[in-house]
């Protein structure tokens, strides 16, 4: 059997071992665009601030691809696709043969026509390259403009701050990770950010990049100037969906895919951010760019195409992310008029913690600072439990097994965890 | 493989798991003062122990089969070991972003801050003891050290 994975990153690697799992001695060729070892793509971050050296960003050992008999190919991107023909060309013009593929290209960051983009020091933030660039171009006490106070903007926000810089965050919401965060939620991660000196624009964007050869600062939309030495534009990202663009893969916003991760053409698999898994909490098939869920869905993808008859059991939104040791958790739904919610705030202790119900069923929570344990409410949200009967102990920071129905507590913990 | 299974009916809530646990990783896995009084930071008990009186129990990593913390973490720190079935995590890769906490269905997993930051949890002992130390030392017979299948004591 002739494996070929296009990309290198959760959902690739997922694969391979998912594979390697049935089929010891299938050939796997792994083609990335990147030159690198596969590396952990949330620790471009961590990188850029110095707390990572790249020897631990690697998201498996130095052996991995020796060990799991895979043939590398790396620095070279796949261009095309040829479905009939059975394999994938590179842009360099060779071609790897296929009997399973897998698409695993992940996402790209989304760029908007802005007008002055060309210029120098302009960023995105989404791969090891760019904050080898950043890194390069940081000179002093730089000036660096975010465009957007998202996952990926508030994080580079943080590491560019930690290294001195100056940062101005823009954001066309009204507040910060307003995709995982409610107002609430929102004010208190801000207000720890202030306190490290960031600054926020909110309910504003920026029309147009000023400077000549080089950024020297943005025009907003209401028309004020802001200087500044470096923009990242870390608005948001999209499924990297190129390599099957003039193929007969069917695409929706990302590849269209089964629960077994098939896109419905022979052989042809897709899985991560590249892909459109299942969302058990909304029900519906939806992009869900996050690394565990790449993982699980790429691990999926590996074991269909070693010939296993595997599932996958969806997956839904979830983080843990941090600012200045801050720590934020969350999963599922936000909230909203539609779901039932129960909440506890200090806002002296910046600690808050919600839970976002339908029909006594969790199906979200935003819980911030206090995190302990945490994971056991992303297991009632997996697993769809009736929480109905101890619903209001969800929202206590000591939340445990002995808040549980009894017979439940007793089914999980004595019977091993095999979950 | 062999766990560790909590026999509530047995457990006063003592702790000595925990004192057994902090010991065992401690520089001085067999002497209980020395690990107290010479280490600094002393290091958190792997195992945690929920009390409501009259119930108790200790409770700590599952090992699960399907593990979601090993496919979660974003570092590839958290791993199975293939040939015991124990998840580890490998504290020199981790940096503390807490996706096995948002993960562990048990809530088995704990932050570590004190240091470097990484997450702490149950290694089974793994390379100091035969029997995990919060078994051995558990005078009750509260947790028990056993295969999946193998029936309670």
């Amino acid at each position: 059997m002739e494996y070929c994975i296009v990309g290198n990153s959760a959902a690739a690697i997922g694969a391979v071992e998912g594979i390697r799992k049935r089929d010891k001695t299938g050939r796997i060729t792994v083609v990335s665009a990147e030159i690198y070892h596969t590396y952990s793509r949330p620790l471009i971050s961590y990188y850029l601030a110095g707390k990572v050296k790249i020897d631990k960003m690697y998201y498996r050992p130095l052996g991995f691809y020796e060990h799991n008999g895979i043939r590398f190919i790396g620095g070279k991107p796949a261009a095309a696709l040829d479905t009939k023909g059975r394999k994938v060309v590179l842009a360099c013009g060779d071609e790897i043969p296929y009997d399973r593929l897998l698409v695993a290209t992940g996402g790209k960051p989304f760029v908007p026509a802005i007008d002055g983009l060309d210029k120098k020091n302009i960023f995105t933030f989404h791969k090891l390259d760019d904050v080898k660039a950043i890194e390069k171009a940081l000179d002093g006490r730089a000036r660096a403009i975010i465009i957007g106070a998202g996952l990926i903007g508030m994080k580079a926000a943080e590491a560019l701050s930690c290294l001195g810089a100056e940062v101005i965050v823009v954001e066309l919401a009204n507040r910060v990770l307003s995709s995982i965060l409610d107002e609430q939620a929102g004010a208190l991660v801000r207000d720890v950010m202030e306190n490290h000196g960031i600054r926020f624009v909110f309910e504003n964007t920026v029309k147009r990049v000023l400077g000549e050869e080089r950024v020297t600062g943005v025009e907003l939309a209401d028309g004020n100037r802001l200087e500044c030495d470096l923009l990242i534009v870390a608005i948001g990202v999209i499924p990297n969906t190129d390599l099957v663009k003039n193929s007969p893969v069917p695409v929706n916003r990302g590849i269209v895919v089964n629960k077994k991760m098939e896109t419905g053409l022979p052989g042809i698999y897709a899985a991560g951010d590249v892909a459109e898994g299942d969302d058990a909490v909304l029900g519906v098939r939806r992009v869900i760019p996050i690394l565990p869920n790449a993982y699980r869905q790429g691990e999926i993808a590996g074991l269909n195409m070693a010939g296993d008859e595997a599932a996958f059991s969806g997956g839904f939104a979830m983080n843990a992310i941090g600012f200045f040791g801050y720590s934020i958790a969350t999963a599922g739904v936000p909230g909203g008029p539609d779901y039932e919610e129960l909440a506890v705030l200090d806002p002296d202790e910046r600690t808050y913690r919600k839970i976002v119900l339908k029909n006594n069923r969790l199906v979200g929570f935003i819980a911030m600072k206090d995190i302990n344990r945490i994971g056991m409410l992303t297991g009632l949200i997996q697993e769809g439990t009736n929480v109905g009967s101890f619903k209001e102990k969800l929202v206590k920071t000591d939340f445990g097994y002995l808040d549980w129905p009894c017979e439940l507590r007793r089914e999980r913990v004595l019977a091993g965890g095999g979950l | 493989m062999k766990k560790v299974y909590a026999r509530e009916e047995y457990c006063t809530g003592c702790g000595l798991c925990q004192v057994h646990c902090i010991t065992a990783h401690s520089p001085y896995k067999d002497n209980i003062v020395k690990a107290y009084k010479k280490t600094f930071p002393r290091p958190l008990p792997r195992v945690i122990v929920e009390e409501q009186r009259p119930v108790s129990f200790a409770l700590q990593c599952r090992h699960c089969e399907d593990a979601p913390c090993v496919k979660a973490c974003i570092t590839g720190a958290m791993q199975r070991d293939p040939a015991t079935g124990v998840v580890n995590n490998d504290e020199s890769r981790c940096v503390g972003c807490w996706t096995c906490i948002l993960v562990c269905p048990h809530g088995a997993v704990a932050r570590d801050e004190r240091g470097k930051k990484a997450a702490s949890k149950c290694d089974m002992c793994s390379g100091i003891h035969e029997v995990p130390a919060c078994v051995a030392g558990c005078p009750n017979g509260a947790l028990e050290y056993r295969g999946e299948r193998e029936k309670e004591a």
